[in-house]
């Protein structure tokens, strides 16, 4: 059997650039292999990569593998897991990095059982065990309210990892690597879905990942009426709204605004909390946000052990007050 | 069209946070007094996504749950849904497994059970998180698999699924047999109805054992894991908030504004 060596970080692009996940995977890529002093590898895969290989070395990849083919155009499960089973067989790496997103929640799994070992989902935190060499990932559980550390001794050792948890590196133009393209061949038969169309459901503005200042709402905003008051807010401090899971449940707002454990993951520098009591799912998306501010009428709410500052009252009497006095002092 | 939905039975997602404790020495979570243990809300929502297409098109739907001392009351709620059939894996065996064991077991019972076009699965179970076991039993019986979705329709010998992605949602077709894992986009799962809940009262479940199913007990549960858990334990929580004073909700709100301000936040 091939000797498994170096750390591979699976990258994704849009519109030809690394996503800045992709950026973040690299950072704690380069950490990891340098404890284990190897190289660092990126794989790419995909219709046209553009200037994405490239991106790789600057963030810190010694080694890019491609994968260009049409019939990569759009993720498929059954194409994408064929191709890196064989990237995988033929690169041998000890750890295989994936982000927690669309592609990498379902690429992840099943790749995984093809080559049977166990990948650690959602990782918050990765190690190498000093005496062992073995990676541990720390993920959260119970839907937020505990984390487990996991290790696995089958090799490639496989993570995802969630979005904005690990650092980019500096940047660097001057850095030297090696692009190698890889040619899979895939038999079109053989793909057992068909992507019909892909529907944006972007809602007009700031988005919410991206946002500085978030707005969220809770179920005790009670309707879509109440969501307009926050979109004012929002507008005022330039940020963006988005909403625990009931509101979306109950479709008082899209569901492309969920945060949470299997929504998005926000780390504004001000997260308004109004009217979510903090359930640790929610908890999951938000808490790496730097200032927490929270209003719920129940002093008891859990969101008041995550908030900087809180206000106990009923958010119908306390927001609109707040909001004209953020106006007041902003023109001011 | 013949279903097959797989449901966990798990400690309750919606139980207070303060009563959620660990027992450090075993890296368990404790069973909270007082609060019984529930179906997986994902894989209530995978129940309704089958029962969907029952409604429209007609079919038989087959609960499979895996787990040890599973009460009655809980595992049956798919039934006083609407689902056909309750299999339940239960054995001592089959406790502390992990995706790996758990996605064997359940594809062994699967392949049993013979006859199928459609899998359904919860997205994640409300406990681990981990969102593999879908994807595995798919593997496992080499079957196309498409994951979180938060619609399923039959048309013509075929699946539309409407899979989440994170700015919107894909349009997907799949050829049958096929395994969906299902997202609460989905919209909340049905109440179970009188009629529904004494018909389900009746129903006996199937019990299979390991070698029902064919399988060697280091196969599944604890034995037959591929991952390790080395601690399991709860984050801290800082809890230094400061509650804002005010004589009414709308002079803290006012209040509130002018303290952001003061600590440069806004």
């Amino acid at each position: 059997m091939a000797e498994f060596k170096g750390v591979m970080v699976y990258g994704e692009t849009t519109e030809g650039k690394l996503t800045a996940l992709t950026t973040e995977l690299l950072g704690c890529g380069r950490r990891l292999a340098g404890e284990l002093k190897e190289d660092l590898l990126c794989i790419l895969v995909g219709e046209q990569l553009g200037e994405a290989p490239q991106n790789a070395i600057v963030y810190g990849a010694d080694k890019v593998y491609t994968v260009e083919d049409p019939l990569l155009k759009e993720y498929q499960t059954d194409s994408y897991v064929t191709v890196m089973e064989k990237v995988i067989k033929d690169i041998s790496p000890q750890i295989l990095l994936l982000g927690q997103t669309a592609i990498g929640r379902d690429l992840a799994p099943r790749l995984a059982f093809r080559l049977g070992v166990s990948p650690s989902m959602d990782c918050l935190e990765l190690n190498i065990d000093p005496d062992t060499k073995l990676l541990q990932g720390t993920r959260p559980v119970y839907g937020g309210n505990a984390r487990a550390i996991f290790v696995s001794e089958s090799l490639p050792q496989m993570a995802t990892v969630r979005q904005k948890a690990m650092s980019p590196l500096e940047p660097d133009e001057s850095r030297k690597g090696e692009i190698i393209p890889i040619k899979v061949e895939l038999d079109p038969a053989k793909i057992k879905t068909k992507v019909i169309e892909t529907v944006k459901e972007e809602v007009a503005g700031i988005k919410l990942e991206d946002a500085e200042a978030v707005v969220a709402g809770g179920r005790g905003i009670g309707g879509p009426e109440g969501f307009k008051e926050l979109e004012e807010l929002a507008k005022i401090l330039k940020g963006a709204v988005g909403a625990s899971r009931p509101p979306c449940d109950n479709s008082w707002v899209p569901d492309t605004l969920q945060i949470g454990l299997t929504g998005k993951i926000v780390t504004p520098e001000l997260y308004i909390a109004v009217a979510i009591s903090g359930s640790s799912q929610h908890l999951s998306g938000c808490s790496g946000s730097k200032n927490i501010i929270a209003i719920n009428k129940d002093a008891e709410a859990n969101i008041f052990k995550e908030a900087r500052f809180g206000v106990v009252g009923d958010w119908k009497q306390s927001l609109p007050s707040f909001t004209a006095k953020v106006k007041e002092l902003l023109a001011g | 069209m013949n279903m097959i939905v797989c449901c966990k039975q798990v400690l309750d997602p919606e139980a207070p946070p303060a009563s959620f404790k660990i027992d450090p020495a075993s890296n368990t979570v404790l069973q909270p007094p007082g609060v019984p243990p529930v179906v997986s809300p994902f894989d209530e929502q995978a129940v309704e996504a089958a029962l969907r297409i029952k409604d429209s098109q007609g079919g038989k739907i087959t609960v499979l749950t895996l787990g040890n001392n599973l009460l009655r009351d809980v595992v049956k709620k798919p039934l006083s849904m609407g689902a056909d059939e309750l299999v339940l894996l239960e054995d001592e065996v089959f406790e502390g497994g992990d995706s790996w064991s758990t996605a064997y077991a359940l594809a062994m019972a699967i392949k049993k059970i013979g006859e199928f076009d459609l899998i359904f699965c919860g997205r994640q179970a409300a406990d681990w998180d981990a969102g593999q076991v879908g994807s595995g039993i798919a593997e496992i019986l080499e079957i196309p698999s498409i994951t979180v979705a938060k619609k399923v329709e039959a048309i013509d010998g075929k699946v539309r699924v409407e899979r989440v992605i994170a700015d919107g949602y894909q349009v997907v077709e799949v050829t049958l047999p096929a395994l969906i894992t299902v997202s609460n986009e989905l919209g909340e799962a049905r109440y179970a109805t009188l009629k529904g809940i004494m018909a389900a009262a009746k129903k006996q479940p199937t019990i299979w054992k390991p070698v029902d199913i064919g399988v060697e007990p280091s196969q599944i549960g604890a034995a037959g894991r591929r991952s390790k858990l080395l601690k399991l334990f709860q984050p801290v929580r800082e809890g230094k908030c400061e509650i804002i004073e005010a004589d009414t909700p709308a002079e803290a709100g006012a209040n509130l504004a002018v303290k952001l301000r003061d600590a440069k936040l806004i």
